[in-house]
């Protein structure tokens, strides 16, 4: 029983951090935004040449192999940095749905490599969101008609851009026809993939809003800090700190329930839908309070464009409804711990 | 990151829930915060000693078992999961006991731990004072040392001390320095409660019952011997029990996870008039997610600790939020309950409904025991954010 990361895990996660914080550094996120197509091909490149594309494509694809444990860390940077790239889209959760394909089925191994090397941006349809992100860049989308999974050129579909308040966030409604040559999987094994999937977009999403959150305390702290008013920092008032004291406590007691969730997913564990909307519930909850209280203690400057904890709290907010909003989690847990003879309580917290 | 329990640890748990099975007491013991009550809960830990149960941290040569922390929380899984009693030796064995294995003389350790796992002797707390509350570096006691060097003179008074009504023996700080203010020149102090000098006033609780006393010291004799730690050094040991306290052992995950677990059962057997308020339902569920989230991160901080990392002012938001989460639980209970939810036990048609009211009444002291939660939120904002003081 060891509920902790190796050395190398943190190592690994030190050195995202590093390479994001100047990448995608806030005056680089301005830039971004400004743009048409809310991308950016080099910082898509320069991700790419960090090996970050391949993280979970399976080795013999040219990928790192690594685990849904790995992403609960990489996420939290990516939130972190609130990365204007849909990276863990394409990275973690369409290689997820294309690794449990069949060996074998067509374009499986081409789309593979190709995600390793950060040469395809693939969008995912999944039912649960009614618009699909990046679906404009994309070269691949991976869509669901019923329970079928169809993989879908950029050009066989049409695209009505729907503009989101997250400049980062490019949202559209889909048209397409499914068909044969599109089908990749048919409804029964689609069931169970669009089920896994739903599971690492939900995994991925509250990972980015605990690190957002993470981010939005830090910009809070060192705000009040800095700011004084009545001749101190704004920071030395109770009424202030205990915002900020509520804020560091969602975000302690959210981290172990993204842990474990992501553990749940990598070992397959029956109660993994249970865990992982707990753990879309606290991050998004910790996410929200952090925005909430992160623009309190900012006052008016908190209000403004120009002061860059706006770019944070509107990730937070159109991310806590993605992949799943908070009635359809809740909804997930509800069933699981009301069923008859759920294992409940002291003692059932590993083991079911 | 590896989530199985070892085989040896699968077989204590096994050790530890054959136990209890088969010693559980028959019928539910009364109140520990009546004389009665308390004397049943000493021979029940009596009982968990001479099995090697009670304190399963400690050093086999102190009265424990020696176990790790992974084992401790197996222990309390299985012992709070059986719906064991509540533990009434806990401040001298969860807040003493590890102040004493980190600051007592070998001496001190062998006088103390072993009779405190037995608990042949019972412990009370002597921190806050009439005027020092919150605001614990006022504290006005004093303990002057005789000229002679062998003992303290001890006078003033404590209060709000956890059943030191029926407790043997109390330990707390007093200003050894008069001259001195503030956090300096205290010395920590252990008292035998039936010294000459020590007058016990109980006071009675929101339950009725006498669950705290205040205590007056007049020209109380105090050897030298009882004093833990260097003369003039007791904040400093003081923090450390502090820190212990809001810490995990105090409260471990899986006395919440019981109650969660019940409120679930609670909610389904009234389920048609709960769902009348639809708020409930959420709140029962937030019921499981804060427990296990709170069960993760004591498993999470378990872990670190084994890997050398400390506890540091994070243990504040465990104190912020199980006491938060358990008075959540107890609210969602008497909603869920309605008419019946104020019924004490004596009440024909009260069963489960008073343990609730009983839980209920305990859980507003949640907040407020142990450091207020103000004063938790104080610490993490400026030892764990870096906030101005």
């Amino acid at each position: 029983m060891d509920f902790t990361f190796t050395d190398d895990q943190l190592t690994f996660r030190e050195a995202v951090s590093r390479f994001l914080m100047t990448e995608a550094a806030p005056e680089r996120l301005r830039e971004i935004w400004d743009t048409d197509t809310g991308r950016s091909p080099e910082l898509r490149k320069n991700i790419a040449e960090q090996g970050l594309t391949a993280l979970s494509v399976p080795e013999d694809c040219g990928g790192l192999g690594m685990d849904d444990v790995a992403w609960a860390l990489m996420t939290q940077e990516l939130g972190y940095y609130a990365l204007p790239d849909s990276l863990a889209d394409a990275a973690y959760v369409a290689a997820g749905l294309i690794t449990a394909l069949p060996v074998g089925t067509a374009s499986r191994e081409e789309w593979l490599s190709r995600i390793a090397e950060g040469s395809i941006r693939i969008a995912v349809g999944h039912p649960v969101n009614p618009l699909v992100a990046d679906a404009n860049p994309a070269d691949l989308l991976l869509l669901a008609h019923g329970d079928e999974v169809h993989a879908v050129l950029r050009d066989q579909i049409e695209v009505e851009a729907n503009a989101s308040i997250d400049l980062s966030r490019r949202l559209a409604r889909v048209r397409w026809t499914p068909a044969t040559a599109t089908l990749i999987a048919d409804g029964e094994a689609g069931r169970v993939l669009w089920a896994q999937t739903l599971n690492r977009g939900a995994l991925s999403t509250a990972g980015q809003l605990l690190g957002l959150a993470q981010r939005m305390l830090d910009l809070s702290v060192d705000y009040v800090a800095q700011r004084k008013q009545f001749g101190k920092p704004i920071g030395s008032f109770q009424a202030v700190k205990h915002h900020l004291a509520d804020v560091a406590t969602k975000i302690e007691f959210a981290k172990p329930v993204l842990y474990r969730a992501a553990y749940a997913l990598a070992h397959g564990e029956a109660g993994a839908d249970a865990r992982v909307s707990h753990a879309k519930l606290a991050c998004g909850e910790a996410a929200w309070l952090a925005a909430r209280h992160g623009i309190q203690v900012h006052g008016a400057m908190g209000y403004t464009w120009e002061v860059d904890l706006q770019m944070f709290m509107k990730r937070a907010w159109a991310l806590d409804a993605s992949w799943g909003d908070r009635g359809f989690h809740k909804a997930r847990v509800a069933d699981a711990i009301l069923v008859e003879g759920a294992a409940l309580g002291p003692g059932h917290t590993f083991e079911e | 990151m590896d989530l199985a329990y070892t085989p040896r640890q699968k077989a204590f748990r096994e050790e530890v829930r054959a136990w209890l099975a088969a010693n559980l007491p028959r019928e539910p013991l009364a109140s520990y915060d009546t004389r009665e009550g308390f004397e049943q809960h000493r021979e029940w830990e009596r009982k968990l000693f001479d099995a090697r149960l009670s304190m399963v941290i400690w050093p086999e040569a102190l009265g424990g078992r020696g176990c790790d922390l992974i084992e401790w929380l197996i222990f309390e899984e299985e012992y709070y999961g059986a719906g064991a009693p509540m533990r009434v030796n806990q401040n001298g064995q969860l807040l003493l006991g590890p102040t004493l294995i980190e600051f007592g003389t070998e001496a001190q350790k062998a006088r103390f731990l072993p009779r405190m796992a037995s608990s042949e002797d019972m412990w009370a707390q002597g921190w806050s004072e009439p005027n020092a509350g919150s605001d614990m570096a006022a504290i006005t006691s004093k303990a002057i040392l005789s000229a002679d060097g062998t003992h303290y003179v001890v006078n003033g008074q404590k209060t709000w001390s956890t059943r030191a009504s029926f407790a043997d023996w109390l330990f707390g700080l007093f200003r050894s320095d008069p001259a001195s203010s503030r956090h300096h020149g205290l010395s920590y102090l252990a008292v035998p409660l039936d010294a000459p000098g020590v007058t016990i006033r109980p006071i009675q609780a929101l339950n009725g019952k006498q669950a705290f006393a205040e205590i007056f010291f007049d020209d109380v004799k105090v050897p030298v011997d009882n004093r833990i730690g260097d003369e003039g050094q007791g904040w400093h040991v003081a923090m450390a029990t502090a820190g212990f306290e809001r810490g995990l052992l105090l409260r471990s995950p899986a006395r919440f996870q019981y109650t969660a677990r019940r409120l679930v059962e609670l909610y389904k057997a009234n389920r048609e008039v709960a769902d009348r308020d639809p708020s409930i339902r959420d709140a029962v569920i937030e019921a499981w997610t804060g427990t296990e989230a709170y069960a993760l991160s004591a498993y999470h901080t378990v872990g670190r600790l084994a890997k050398g990392a400390r506890i540091g002012a994070e243990a504040s938001t465990n104190k912020i939020y199980w006491s938060e989460l358990d008075l959540k639980m107890h609210e969602t209970a008497m909603r869920i309950l309605g008419p019946f939810a104020e019924l004490t036990g004596d009440a024909p048609e009260a069963v489960e409904a008073a343990r609730w009211l009983d839980g209920f009444l305990f859980a507003q002291a949640g907040p407020i025991y142990a450091g207020t939660n103000e004063i938790q939120r104080n610490i993490i904002a400026e030892r764990m954010l870096g906030l101005p003081k």
